[in-house]
């Protein structure tokens, strides 16, 4: 598939299969297009030419209550973890659960492990202000696989935090790609990269010129 | 049943999914605030309404079996005509009561004008004749010319040349009353949209996340449109209340001239006047789910 914007190609020829448990980093440098490219796997943005196929249905044909319903199978992270303010730090990562109308109540249990597998369990009734970079990343991994999503999308997740953060995240990463799930994370921290390779048969790739290309061994 | 259906699904009550708007913002205060101050002016205007009502009934109804004989006559003959126009009444066909009004009543009459305490027997005022009319009525042309031969100074007046246009005056003034509550209404309407148009504008970055993590336009506009409902009805029901209040703080037709008798709510009208919140929520239901779903399809 191809998205133009403004008149230019942005991505050309783009063909990228997210096969259960396969693990992605997207590299590149900035304005290459990797947050697009997320974007176009969960329907927030639609090609331009060619198709993104989402569970075996082409995202175009979608309605946007399909690509809603798509969206709860899709857990995204972003870098600038968006978070409803007005809301506790635990209703925010419940929020997947809210809008999908199943009950929180009888669901608190997963809730409460998975507070405390991000290590947020002290600060599940603070607000999203009131957390630190680390924190509300952590926060935003909980609610993106709240649902146990099939696909993880990851925009730069390690932007705002420390070294030793990065680390804790990826390992949490890594531990739901063992469960299955495909992950996909676009990042420009080589020495991540490098650092979660010697965990996890990650594959890298490289947006340049609008077109995807597998990065050599020396990542 | 449509509509009921709408209802069931967007008005229970549903903790989780009532926390994801923001409680609090200015439209939140636009909202109770213009919908209090529209129910506060819907109670006016029914109340305006269903006064004009009494009021066209109650002239209707008495003035339509009432009638008059004025006898104006020179002094020496006045008893003479008065008495010749009650015995034409008494075999007038339709006539269910004739009586002669005494000097205390026309003082009564005139009191308004000339205070009580005022002599008028002295003043060249013409004798009334007060006639109830049975049903069927008088044939007024009939009854003219037999007073006519007579007693030529005593004239039949059916009061129908000031009771039309009275009539017509409430009527009138209760099409007004109604057709200021379409406009309240109306005005209602269009406050509240642009109400839930700032608070989606406002709030375009927790849609964007309620859409990433999966929430549909349905369960978003849903969410807005159910606290734009209940706002609206706790306002309308807060300004039904004082409107109802101040109404039945009026002066009452036992205090006051009779011109405000019937400016007062009694009966069923209480019950339409109780409406007006679950019709004011049922405007803001509509109102909000139309802006909602427009301002999220213009949302990319």
């Amino acid at each position: 598939m191809a998205y133009s914007y403004g008149g230019g190609a942005l991505l050309s020829s783009i063909s990228l299969t997210l096969a259960p448990g396969a693990f992605y980093f997207l590299t590149g440098p900035s304005g290459a297009g990797k947050t697009t490219l997320l974007k176009l796997c969960y329907g927030d943005l639609q090609p331009t030419s060619g198709q993104v196929r989402a569970f075996g249905k082409p995202i175009q044909s979608l309605s946007r209550t399909d690509i809603s319903y798509l969206r709860r199978r899709v857990g995204v992270v972003h870098q600038d973890c968006h978070f409803l303010d007005h809301l506790s730090v635990a209703e925010n990562i419940a929020l997947p659960l809210i809008v999908a109308g199943r009950d929180v109540a009888a669901e608190s249990r997963n809730l409460i492990q998975l507070l405390k597998w991000i290590g947020l369990t002290d600060r599940a009734d603070a607000l999203p202000q009131e957390l630190s970079g680390g924190e509300r990343q952590r926060a935003a991994l909980a609610r993106a696989i709240i649902q146990s999503p099939d696909i993880i999308l990851a925009d730069e997740p390690t932007g705002n935090i420390d070294w030793e953060m990065s680390q804790r995240l990826m390992k949490l990463l890594i531990e739901l790609n063992r469960q299955g799930k495909a992950v996909l994370i676009a990042t420009h921290d080589l020495a991540l990269i490098r650092a979660v390779k010697q965990q996890v048969q990650a594959r890298v790739l490289r947006i340049s010129e609008g077109r995807l290309h597998l990065a050599g061994a020396d990542l | 049943m449509r509509l009921v259906r709408l209802l069931r699904a967007i008005l229970p009550r549903d903790s989780q999914s009532d926390r994801i708007v923001p409680p609090s913002g200015f439209t939140a205060n636009l909202t109770l605030f213009a919908s209090g101050a529209m129910a506060f002016l819907a109670v006016f205007a029914l109340t305006l309404s269903f006064a004009a009502g009494q009021l066209a009934s109650r002239w209707g109804a008495e003035l339509a079996k009432g009638a008059t004989v004025r006898i104006i006559a020179p002094e020496d003959q006045i008893d003479a005509q008065v008495q010749a126009t009650l015995r034409v009444l008494e075999t007038t066909p339709g006539v269910a009561l004739a009586r002669h009004l005494s000097k205390e009543e026309h003082q009564a009459l005139l009191a308004p004008w000339f205070g009580d305490g005022i002599d008028v027997s002295d003043l060249p005022v013409p004798e009334l004749i007060e006639v109830i009319e049975a049903d069927p009525g008088i044939d007024a042309t009939g009854l003219r010319l037999r007073l006519a031969g007579e007693a030529p100074g005593a004239t039949f007046d059916d009061h129908a040349r000031w009771r039309a246009p009275l009539l017509k005056a409430a009527a009138r003034l209760r099409g007004f009353g109604w057709l200021s509550i379409l406009l309240i209404g109306g005005t209602m309407a269009a406050i509240i949209t642009l109400a839930a148009n700032a608070a989606l504008a406002a709030n375009a970055q927790i849609i964007s996340v309620l859409r990433l993590v999966g929430a549909t336009d349905g369960y978003i506009a849903n969410a807005f449109v159910r606290r734009f409902t209940m706002r609206a009805g706790v306002g309308a029901a807060i300004g039904t209340v004082i409107g109802f209040v101040a109404v039945m703080l009026l002066p009452g037709s036992s205090e006051s001239s009779d011109l405000l008798i019937g400016i007062r709510v009694q009966g069923w009208q209480v019950l339409v006047l109780f409406l007006v919140p679950p019709i004011a929520a049922l405007v803001a239901f509509f109102a909000t789910r139309f802006s909602a779903r427009k301002v999220l399809e213009g949302l990319t």
